[in-house]
């Protein structure tokens, strides 16, 4: 599995122009193998821009992208290769589905990768699998399924191609809490079972503190905040006034704390602070 | 009840050729000047029960009653559309023109009222969610929480009694959210409109006077949000969340500790977990 | 990027030529075609020019915009000159191989490319300075004798206005589907044009779908707004013809005038 790297990397869009904005301003960022980061941030705030720069869909106007040692950009071919191996799960992914069946559209990926039939369905089965899909639903046309049904082939479709970076794009956006939970578990199972990094861009904390190991923030193109989620929580003014917020569970210790309770940083969901609660009551008691 | 805009009475619904009941035996008064909060998972319904609101569906069993107007009674068309506001989830789906003031002025321009009446709602509908600004804009330069509002400025124009609101904010990020959310409450206090908000977010609905939770096609739970969030294994098996708040309070209890669960806001839970810890430390 | 296409794009302002009525404009637009159309000689054609120049400039659009909008037409121009330089009658100036180039053929190809580009910049002005609402709104209004022989007018106005709304809607969409279907490994720029046409079907299905999606989603939000077909329909911008619309039509018909005088006396 490779790492990835971005060395100083800068992206304008419509240069030369009055409307010249700089999505990506200089940024050097390391995501290494197997890691499980979320990328988060106001729309705006570059961070579509940037995971388009991961697979090679846009080519950085200054900089290099880095698939482990090598720069995805150096030949044609090698681009084309770095599709399939860091695997890109846009927003609203089910708008994209065109194929007659659940089967062929999972297949698209792999048919690209040029694999030969056997290969393809054994990839097909292997993206239906970790996203959930049913083998059942093969033959059925993707536009008559529900929405939620459509949104794990989607993501199939780009797991099939067995990628060894799985970047999504707000994968949970318009699903209820129970489907959100059903997607996240099933990147949370591709992750671990096959070592896999994850980058998962997301406008929520929860999540992104629940399923993330690291969280990046972006603000204006720019890095701005870069860390383990116990360390990126205590920025919460700063986070707050970025629009973002921090977790309900850190949001209610920060309450009270400043009303002398002294729960410990880095507790952001609500089964640690109650821990922490039940812990602070027993000391108390004693 | 006198005062209620909007009663249902035990009705279902079922779309052509669709094997069961979307919505079933839904009894229900909308009490005018309230702001009510129905949340429900994917599919459960709740759209469907927006939608027999203003007579895009009508029930195919039961009635809904608006100010007196059934539904289902073609005549009554109209004024049950000029009287229930509808905005959806897609902001992009329901813009009709080009230019933002165009578009809010589409309604009234429908019911046929003089130009300046039509400048007159325009320019208020425009200044009341805060876009009026950007009344000359492309709407397509706009951001999703903007054109949401544009959207609502486009219902309001039409000066509804009720507005409701099918998921507005599911397609927004964080900032736009809050932009709608903070908008329909403005609205609130200044017109006393009734509203009806449909979402998933379960924090969208704390500041609720009602909360109704729609599962499998029945109204499954309907009261305060406090009373309804409490019910926390309930709200678990229907597929939704309560607040960190609620969960927390709710982990507290299921480890023995014995604090209420209606806290939904962080001062009001931290007070209670405050008063639980002194107690024990008092001891 | 698709999103660089200006196709019927508008640019908001508040000049003269803005606040013109839009049938002022439609008109306009038709007299300057014919007076364009009747040039067929150097001062006629300098003088359509000279006209044109003088609006943009009123217009406050820059030119630039303008240019903009003719590079999608390249090929056809080069394709015009090419023709008209090489299949004219005339004297021979020069000749090589089968091809002869005359005076006549140097004097149509500079012609008709002219022609072309002040077609198109003439339209785009149009365009640029008027919204499409008020576009339709002109057309409807334009039209509306029409409606006596059963012609649907308001029907097509609106279809005009909902689809000048949605292109851009649709352009992004395009972008999106396209860049999600390339993170699937589709390759759109290499291979036979049968290969090529293949490959834009994972486009075009989804860009269908979402289309008749939208479509559908936007006609029950337009009935929750009380839309009911034109019958009864009032608008909040009445068009109303001033001074200035009046002094526009009579320079329009002067320029077409002088173009007519132009090309039967002129050099």
């Amino acid at each position: 599995m490779p790492d990835i790297r971005l060395e100083s990397v800068r992206c304008v869009y419509s240069a030369g122009t009055p409307f010249e904005k700089v999505a990506l301003d200089n940024i050097d960022l390391s995501i290494p193998a197997g890691q499980y980061a979320a990328l988060l941030g106001h729309t705006g705030s570059g961070k579509s821009t940037l995971i388009k720069h991961l697979n090679g869909l846009l080519k950085p106007a200054a900089g290099r992208v880095l698939l482990g040692e090598e720069d995805i950009h150096r030949s044609k071919e090698a681009l084309r290769a770095v599709r399939f191996r860091v695997g890109l799960v846009f927003q609203y992914p089910e708008y994209q589905l065109f194929e007659e069946t659940v089967y062929r559209d999972i297949a698209f990926g792999p048919k690209n990768m040029g694999l030969n039939e056997q290969e393809v369905d054994e990839h097909v089965r292997f993206g239906a699998k970790f996203a959930g899909v049913d083998e059942s639903l093969f033959a059925a046309s993707p536009l008559d399924l529900s929405g939620g049904q459509k949104r794990r082939i989607a993501i199939a479709g780009v797991m099939a191609m067995k990628p060894e970076v799985l970047v999504l794009d707000e994968p949970m956006a318009g699903l209820d809490p129970a489907g959100c939970r059903e997607i996240l578990a099933n990147i949370a199972e591709y992750h671990r079972s096959t070592g896999s990094t994850v980058v998962l861009v997301t406008h929520d904390m929860d999540i992104a503190a629940e399923n993330a190991e690291r969280l990046i923030v972006m603000r204006r193109g720019k890095i701005a905040l870069d860390g383990a989620p116990e360390e990126i929580f205590i920025h919460a003014a700063e986070l707050r006034e970025m629009g973002l917020g921090i977790p309900g569970a850190a949001s209610l210790a920060e309450e009270l704390r400043a009303r002398g309770v002294a729960v410990p940083q880095g507790v952001y969901t609500p089964q640690a602070l109650a821990a922490a609660l039940l812990a602070r009551k027993e000391a108390g008691a004693c | 009840m006198a005062n209620s805009v909007i009663t249902l009475d035990n009705v279902s619904f079922r779309y052509p050729d669709a094997g069961r009941d979307a919505l079933s035996g839904v009894s229900l008064s909308i009490e005018s000047g309230s702001f009510i909060a129905v949340l429900g998972h994917n599919g459960s319904g709740k759209s469907t029960l927006a939608k027999l609101l203003n007579a895009i569906l009508v029930p195919t069993e039961g009635t809904v009653t608006v100010k007196g107007m059934d539904t289902r009674d073609e005549e009554n068309l109209l004024n049950v559309r000029r009287t229930v506001g509808m905005v959806f989830q897609n902001p992009d789906n329901q813009i009709v023109a080009s230019v933002v003031e165009d578009d809010v002025a589409f309604a009234p321009e429908n019911l046929g009222l003089p130009p300046a009446e039509i400048r007159r709602r325009v320019d208020e509908a425009l200044k009341r969610v805060g876009m009026y600004e950007y009344r000359h804009n492309a709407p397509h330069l706009l951001s999703g929480g903007q054109k949401q509002r544009v959207a609502i400025a486009g219902v309001l124009a039409m000066q509804p009694e009720i507005l409701v609101l099918d998921e507005p904010t599911a397609m927004l990020d964080p900032s736009g959210r809050r932009d709608v959310l903070r908008t329909i409450s403005d609205l609130r206090a200044a017109t006393g409109v009734t509203v009806v908000l449909i979402t998933h977010h379960m924090d969208e609905c704390i500041d609720a006077d009602r909360l109704l939770v729609v599962s499998d096609g029945k109204l499954a739970l309907d009261g305060t949000p406090k009373a309804v969030f409490s019910q926390v294994e309930q709200m678990r098996s229907f597929g939704l969340d309560v607040p960190a708040t609620t969960e927390t309070l709710y982990d507290l209890r299921a480890a023995g500790a014995d604090v209420p669960l209606g806290a939904l806001s962080d001062t009001d839970a931290a007070d209670v977990i405050v008063r639980w810890l002194e107690e024990k430390i008092h001891q | 990027m698709l999103k660089d296409i200006t196709l019927g794009q508008y640019f908001p302002g508040n000049t003269v030529v803005h606040r013109l009525d839009p049938r002022t404009k439609l008109v306009a637009v038709v007299l300057y075609i014919a007076a364009l159309f009747t040039a067929d000689n150097a001062s006629a054609t300098a003088l359509v020019l000279l006209t044109l120049v003088f609006c943009v400039a009123l217009s406050h659009i820059r030119p630039k915009a303008l240019f903009k909008g003719l590079k999608p037409l390249i090929v056809i121009v080069i394709l015009t000159a090419v023709l008209n330089l090489f299949y004219s009658d005339g004297n021979v100036i020069c000749s090589f191989w089968v091809l002869r180039i005359t005076d006549n053929g140097i004097r149509r190809a500079v012609l008709m490319v002219l022609r072309i580009l002040l077609l198109v910049c003439g339209t785009f002005l149009l365009t640029y300075t008027t919204s499409p609402l008020q576009l339709t709104d002109g057309l409807e209004q334009l039209l509306s004798p029409l409606k006596k022989v059963r012609f649907p007018v308001h029907e097509l106005a609106m279809m005009m206005s909902i689809a000048l709304r949605f292109i851009p809607t649709l352009i992004e969409e395009t972008d999106k589907i396209m860049s999600a279907q390339k993170a699937r490994g589709a390759d759109f720029d290499s291979g036979s044009l049968v290969r090529r046409a293949k490959a834009l079907l994972p486009i075009l299905v989804p860009l269908f779908v979402s289309a008749f999606r939208r479509a559908d989603e936007l006609a029950t939000a337009m009935e929750c707004r009380c839309y009911s077909g034109g019958e009864g329909r009032t608008r909040m911008k009445v068009l109303h013809m001033g001074r200035n619309d009046y002094l526009a039509l009579a320079f329009w018909a002067a320029v077409l005038a002088g173009s007519i005088v132009l090309t039967r006396y002129g050099l």
